[in-house]
């Protein structure tokens, strides 16, 4: 059952990326509705498989990195289709939908850990921990993907030379609001997740902090994320910096999520959450 | 059928002339019943732009048609016959729907590109509909031209670029802002050059205009002319600090601001982002400004490098819009010699029914009596024979209708069915009889 769904909604991310990087190219309006309809539809069946997921796990499927893909790339097609409402900046659907779509792939890929759980993953406070860092983290790809266009238009402005970026891309104010709203909205929500996640672990573990590789490089980006939202706040940061922090904090969660998940270990680890050593 | 264009535009005519027609030329209420009432002129529409003056029409006298242009042309005794006969040029079917879709993707334009002239047409084809001067023919050329037009606009991307100083700065500022509406200008120096850039800002609705200007008088004067605000030079520096977009034309000896009282103001503007335009010559600002953070610099050559990279790529997209003029007007006139098909095959049919007709009275006098039925079946066997024996005929007219046989081949299934009696017989076949 959540195969079928799962199918149909790698297809929509798949067709919706090609109606988006058309959109990119061409710059017809047309591609650009059609893939947030297609995109939508494709969150649809990617949420009943979810729904399907969870209810015969009995948890949120976060123990393997691909079932955390999974519903990572769940959340970044919900923040990107809500920023897509409320935002004009729609070329940003050329990279993000992309993303998910490699990101679901990926999922279907690698090998489903089907071994014994341990018992501390069904808690409902794990689904808030990760619910609220998913959605953090993912206002912040958004952040890192928009930083990515601004540092290619400014760089054109800057130079007095006007390529295939500039005429497609918006303007440096609409980039740096993007910037601007994406790290307003995940910043908080990431630290929600990790207050969340950390009073959880005293409650079971006994302490707060067990500088784990994953938490350490997560406080290593949150750091990046508070550094710049402070400047921003206080001096007014923004721009080619704002757009390189948020692309540098991006890169330390890829790192985080990927590598972490996979070669660092510890009991964030994924390989740990399925009974291996 | 023929199209028949008229006109004369700024390559054949001098602006003296063009101004002279766009002037005297009767408004549309008085053109349009005077060109229709031209019995040679079915369909005609009149049109004037920045730079043109043309009268298009279809005729069935292509000849005639053509004397009578060139007489509304000289309908005013200011306009000389000797002023037209250089200027005034003519095309002829296919030249004319190429000329046509040519005027309104603005290829035929002073500046190409420009999208004025696309409204222009639309609001002379609506002027004409209400004067019922167009028909079935122009109302499906004025379709696909603006069909034609906007495909070249976004196939192409001719307009994409701007082409002058002052719409590469306007362009610009979007590219860095996103939209102009209420963003500070603040102007330094008020030279000519700087007054034609603010019109262009004033257009895009930005907010609060500042003049600063050596002189405080001729400052006052522009600030009154703008609805902005004049003040001392002296006061650049806090001015600077609620400025978005700085355009300056003193042409000073030394800078007028340096890179580090730019960097000290963008520290006290929390780093708001700064467009500054510099069109002195000698250059008014540090051109080291450009490489602060949120503040982009152009000078006079950076915008005249834009424009003519612009200008040189409007020529490149104009290339690819002539080849697609081109096809689409073969296609045109593809259409309208289809449409030339139709009243032969109309004659060849209602002779064919006279025939019919006649041969059936004349067998039933002889016949005497009939029933209803069979006299029915009489009339069906008769029609039945002739729509079988010019089945092939019309199909051949309808699909083999060549763009360049075609004239030959109608006219000779005119001849081979006689259908136009009246007309003399060539030379030839009088000799046989």
């Amino acid at each position: 059952m959540a195969d079928i769904f799962l199918s149909l909604t790698l297809l929509a991310y798949y067709s919706a990326s090609a109606l988006f990087i058309a959109y990119f190219l061409a710059q017809r309006e047309a591609f650009c509705r059609v893939g947030a309809g297609v995109l939508a539809a494709g969150l649809a069946c990617h949420t009943a498989a979810l729904i399907v997921a969870t209810w015969s796990l009995g948890r949120l499927p976060v123990a393997t990195l691909g079932e955390s893909l999974l519903v990572f790339s769940w959340t970044l097609v919900l923040a990107f289709l809500l920023l897509f409402w409320r935002f004009p900046i729609r070329v940003l659907g050329a990279l993000a939908t992309p993303l998910a779509a490699l990101m679901v792939s990926g999922a279907l890929i690698l090998p489903g850990g089907k071994a014994a759980v341990s018992p501390l993953l069904s808690s409902t406070w794990v689904m808030v921990h990760v619910g609220l860092s998913f959605m953090g983290i993912a206002a912040l790809t958004l952040a890192g993907l928009g930083g990515l266009f601004y540092l290619a238009q400014e760089r054109q402005i800057k130079k007095k030379k006007f390529g295939f970026f500039y005429r497609r891309l918006p303007s440096l104010e609409q980039l740096d609001a993007l910037n601007y709203w994406c790290l307003t909205i995940g910043f908080p929500l990431l630290t929600g997740g990790m207050i969340i996640g950390s009073l959880y672990a005293q409650y079971t573990l006994g302490r707060f902090f067990s500088f784990d590789p994953k938490e350490v490089l997560t406080l290593i980006a949150w750091m990046i994320y508070a550094v710049l939202l402070h400047e921003r706040l206080t001096v007014g940061w923004r721009g080619r910096r704002a757009a390189l922090l948020a692309l540098c904090g991006f890169g330390v969660l890829l790192i985080t999520f990927v590598g972490a998940g996979l070669w660092f270990g510890g009991y964030h680890s994924f390989t740990s959450f399925s009974g291996k050593p | 059928m023929n199209l028949l264009l008229a006109g004369v535009n700024h390559q054949t005519a001098g602006v003296a002339l063009r101004e002279k027609l766009c002037a005297l030329l009767p408004e549309a209420e008085v053109s349009y019943p005077l060109l229709l009432a031209y019995p040679e002129i079915r369909e005609v529409l009149f049109y004037t732009t920045c730079n043109r003056v043309e009268v298009l029409c279809v005729t069935d006298a292509a000849t005639e048609a053509r004397a009578r242009l060139s007489t509304f042309f000289a309908s005013h005794p200011e306009v000389t016959a000797a002023d037209l006969a250089e200027s005034l040029y003519l095309h002829h079917d296919q030249d004319a729907v190429r000329h046509l879709f040519r005027v309104a993707a603005s290829l035929d334009a002073l500046v190409v590109g420009e999208p004025q002239i696309l409204g222009q047409v639309k609001e002379a084809y609506r002027q004409a509909t209400r004067h019922k001067a167009t028909g079935p023919i122009l109302n499906r050329l004025l379709h696909k031209t603006f069909s034609v037009a906007k495909r070249v606009r976004t196939e192409t991307g001719i307009g994409d670029h701007a082409v002058s100083v002052s719409y590469a700065a306007v362009a610009l500022g979007k590219k860095i802002f996103g939209d102009l509406k209420a963003k500070n200008v603040l102007l330094l120096g008020a030279g000519e050059m700087a007054e034609l850039a603010l019109e262009h800002l004033q257009t895009q609705g930005v907010g609060r205009i500042v003049i600063a200007n050596r002189t405080l008088e001729r400052g006052l004067r522009l600030a009154e002319r703008f609805g902005g605000k004049a003040v001392s030079l002296e006061e650049l520096q806090s001015q600077l600090l609620g400025a978005d977009i700085l355009l300056s034309s003193t042409g000073s000896a030394s800078y007028l601001l340096t890179r580090q009282q730019v960097k000290a103001a963008m520290r006290r503007r929390r780093q708001r982002p700064l467009f500054m335009i510099d069109i002195g010559v000698p250059r008014d600002l540090d051109p080291g400004i450009n490489d602060l953070d949120n503040v982009y610099l152009y000078n006079i050559d950076d915008l005249k490098e834009v424009v003519a990279e612009n200008r040189e790529r409007r020529k490149e997209a104009a290339v690819q819009a002539e080849r697609l003029v081109a096809a689409e007007s073969l296609k045109f006139m593809d259409w309208l010699q289809t449409l030339s098909v139709y009243p032969t095959i109309i004659s060849l049919r209602e002779k064919a029914q006279a025939i019919c007709q006649a041969e059936i009275k004349k067998t039933l006098s002889h016949l005497g009596d009939l029933t209803p039925e069979q006299v029915h079946a009489l009339e069906v066997m008769t029609e039945s024979i002739t729509s079988k024996l010019l089945h092939d005929p019309i199909v051949f007219l309808k699909r083999n209708h060549h763009r360049k046989r075609g004239e030959a081949e109608l006219a000779l299934v005119r001849r081979l069915f006689n259908l136009d009696p009246g007309q003399p017989e060539e030379p030839a076949e009088k000799g046989k009889e």
